[in-house]
């Protein structure tokens, strides 16, 4: 008997309990279901939403595993006993560093989303699947599960169920769990210590009195921000050989993730492009006041409007941002124009935020957050200008 | 019960519950989001609160028939800054900490929603005990809600109740309890958001328990 049978043998046994959402999740992740509909015409396409989802975290997959590499590279390069990038030195860093934090990410987040089905009695909802990769992806490597896990029960429960689960929630699950960990625990979210792994380790234990050297991994941004001469090659920025978020360091393995999206038509090639116009379009502004010398070396804005529009997009997490979180379908712009602006405006004021925010030099979470806040108003006036010219043009013809 | 009337007592314990002034009428929420970081301020607002809307709702009920009612939101405003005045002063003079602490909220009572409210829905229409009981149960109903939301935000902001720190010793290097297993405060609830989620959450559990709540 093999595997499908069995689960569907489980299935028919549950069927009416209120395990039943439980066992037919498992089931249908696995195997497209046995039934067909008994009446009426019907479309049937390939993928589903489980299917759909699957697809995006194909499109991570490779920014997971350079992620990991590049986590005990540059853990080792901070430590000033370098090994090469791709060395099983390297990868087993990050790999016992970043699987806790994907374990815990998809373990709590669905483990909420199966007693959410279970309590309300519907089948369980396949969201988290993206937002379970997605979060690991995000967060700095040394953040502790416990605080992953209590963001994670937050943004799942706060940011998605209360609104009556996926497909209604207003805010992107992912960055609602990030937002939560980065305004509750700043500390671990923030700064030069968090972005290599063993640096926090390594600061309390000179704090607790022990002779070491302290290390430090400030990301392109946080030295930008604070006005200092960053030490990485455009190469670098694009590569991903630098330190940061686990999975958002490498433009280039997110460029070829959204390109995999776009040719899947999953993701929203309008939302990518006009987001990357959004940026280069502010990035224009703040380089022109700079030549325009309206803002002076001195003033604290200068590092990161004096950087030159193209390389913001090569750094922080506006990539990841753009590729992976801007387009995801249920918070972002349904309509087509919509979407332009949508895109556009996440572009732009994540270049904006990150330039004038003093705390906290990225501005991409909280953009798309703001955006996502906006998208139903922007498709709201959308369709009624559609209505509109349709109106008018009825008129015409009438008259 | 000898001392009330069964109708006397569903005036206090009403606002308690089922008819809660901050959960289900949701007004007073700018207070419930100001104040909350610490469990203290909460109490002694909602003391406050209980002075002012009590003894409000028995000086405009009692002057109800003589208030012409082209100018009675003046004559409202006029016993409750004289009210808030008091307390006001109060605390400045026992607890000078505290009140700078509240700091403007204490005089932003007066545009307490909840009070203009009780002054005009029930002591304009009543007699001075009912309107005493009606604003004593309003107010406890709003201190209720802004205590738990206190208690919360205290102990899960700061680490501590009442100032008394609960959870163990934060500080580095003498780190105790919760912290020295690596436990740290979240920042997070002593920013004002936090407070409408906890609110949020209060009334999800309330209205989950009694379904009769849950508006369309």
């Amino acid at each position: 008997m093999g595997l499908k049978s069995t689960l569907h043998n489980l299935k028919e046994k549950y069927k009416g309990t209120k395990m039943a959402p439980a066992f037919n999740a498992l089931h249908t992740f696995l195997y497209l279901p046995n039934e067909t509909t008994h009446n009426g015409t019907h479309i049937k396409v390939a993928d589903d939403l489980k299917r759909t989802m699957n697809t995006v975290i194909m499109a991570m997959i490779p920014c997971l595993i350079f992620g990991m590499f590049n986590a005990g590279y540059q853990h080792f390069a901070a430590l000033g006993t370098p090994v090469d990038f791709l060395s099983w030195d390297a990868f087993y860093i990050g790999l016992i560093k970043v699987l806790p934090l994907v374990i815990v990410s998809y373990g709590v987040g669905l483990g909420i989303e199966f007693l959410f089905a279970i309590i309300k009695g519907h089948e369980v909802e396949e969201g988290y699947l993206v937002t379970g990769m997605l979060v690991p992806l995000i967060v700095p490597i040394d953040t502790p599960l416990w605080m992953l896990a209590v963001a994670v029960v937050f943004g799942v429960v706060i940011g998605k169920e209360i609104f009556g689960g996926t497909g209604m929630n207003i805010l992107n699950p992912a960055l609602t769990i990030r937002a939560f960990l980065f305004f509750a625990y700043p500390t671990w979210m923030s700064g030069d210590k968090v972005w290599v792994h063993g640096a926090v380790a390594r600061d309390k234990a000179i704090a607790a009195g022990e002779n070491l050297d302290a290390i430090s991994g400030e990301t392109i941004l946080g030295a930008l921000a604070q006005g200092k001469e960053t030490v990485y090659s455009v190469a670098d920025m694009f590569y991903g050989f630098i330190p940061g978020s686990v999975g958002e360091t490498s433009t280039l393995l997110i460029l070829l993730g959204g390109l995999f999206l776009i040719f899947t038509k999953i993701g929203s090639w309008r939302i990518m492009l006009s987001s990357v116009l959004g940026a280069i379009v502010m990035g224009l502004i703040f380089n022109g006041l700079v030549n325009a010398e309206v803002i002076s070396q001195g003033s604290k804005f200068y590092g990161l409007m004096s950087t030159p529009y193209w390389e913001h997009l090569l750094i922080g997490g506006f990539a990841f941002g753009t590729v992976f979180m801007a387009t995801d379908p249920v918070t972002a712009s349904q309509t087509n124009k919509g979407k332009w602006i949508y895109g556009f405006l996440i572009g732009f004021i994540s270049i904006m935020i990150r330039v004038f925010n003093p705390a906290y030099p990225e501005g991409v979470m909280l953009a798309i957050l703001l955006m996502n806040v906006f998208a139903p108003t922007i498709d709201h006036y959308v369709v009624q200008g559609n209505v509109k010219q349709r109106m008018k043009r009825l008129k015409v013809k009438n008259a | 019960m000898g001392l009330l009337s069964k109708k006397d007592t569903k005036l206090i314990t009403d606002p308690l519950a089922d008819n809660n002034p901050i959960t289900i009428q949701v007004l007073g929420i700018c207070s419930a989001l100001a104040i909350t970081a610490e469990l203290k301020a909460s109490i002694v607002m909602s003391i406050s609160v209980i002075f002012v809307l009590g003894v409000g709702n028995v000086v405009i009920s009692l002057i109800r028939n003589i208030i012409p009612s082209k100018i009675r939101i003046i004559v409202q405003l006029v016993v409750v800054a004289a009210l808030v005045i008091i307390v006001d002063q109060v605390l400045k003079a026992f607890a000078y900490e505290l009140s700078k602490t509240l700091s403007v909220f204490v005089g932003l009572i007066i545009t307490n929603c909840i009070i203009m409210g009780r002054f005009e829905a029930f002591a304009l229409g009543n007699g001075p005990w009912r309107s005493f009981l009606d604003g004593i149960g309003n107010a406890l109903g709003y201190g209720v809600i802004l205590i738990i939301v206190g208690f919360f935000r205290e102990l899960l902001g700061s680490g501590t109740l009442l100032g008394y720190p609960v959870l163990g010793n934060p500080i580095p290097g003498e780190l105790s309890g919760l912290y020295a297993l690596g436990y740290e405060n979240n920042g997070f609830m002593l920013l004002s958001p936090m407070a409408l989620i906890v609110v949020g959450i209060i009334i999800w559990v309330q209205r989950s328990k009694n379904k009769a709540l849950i508006e369309d």
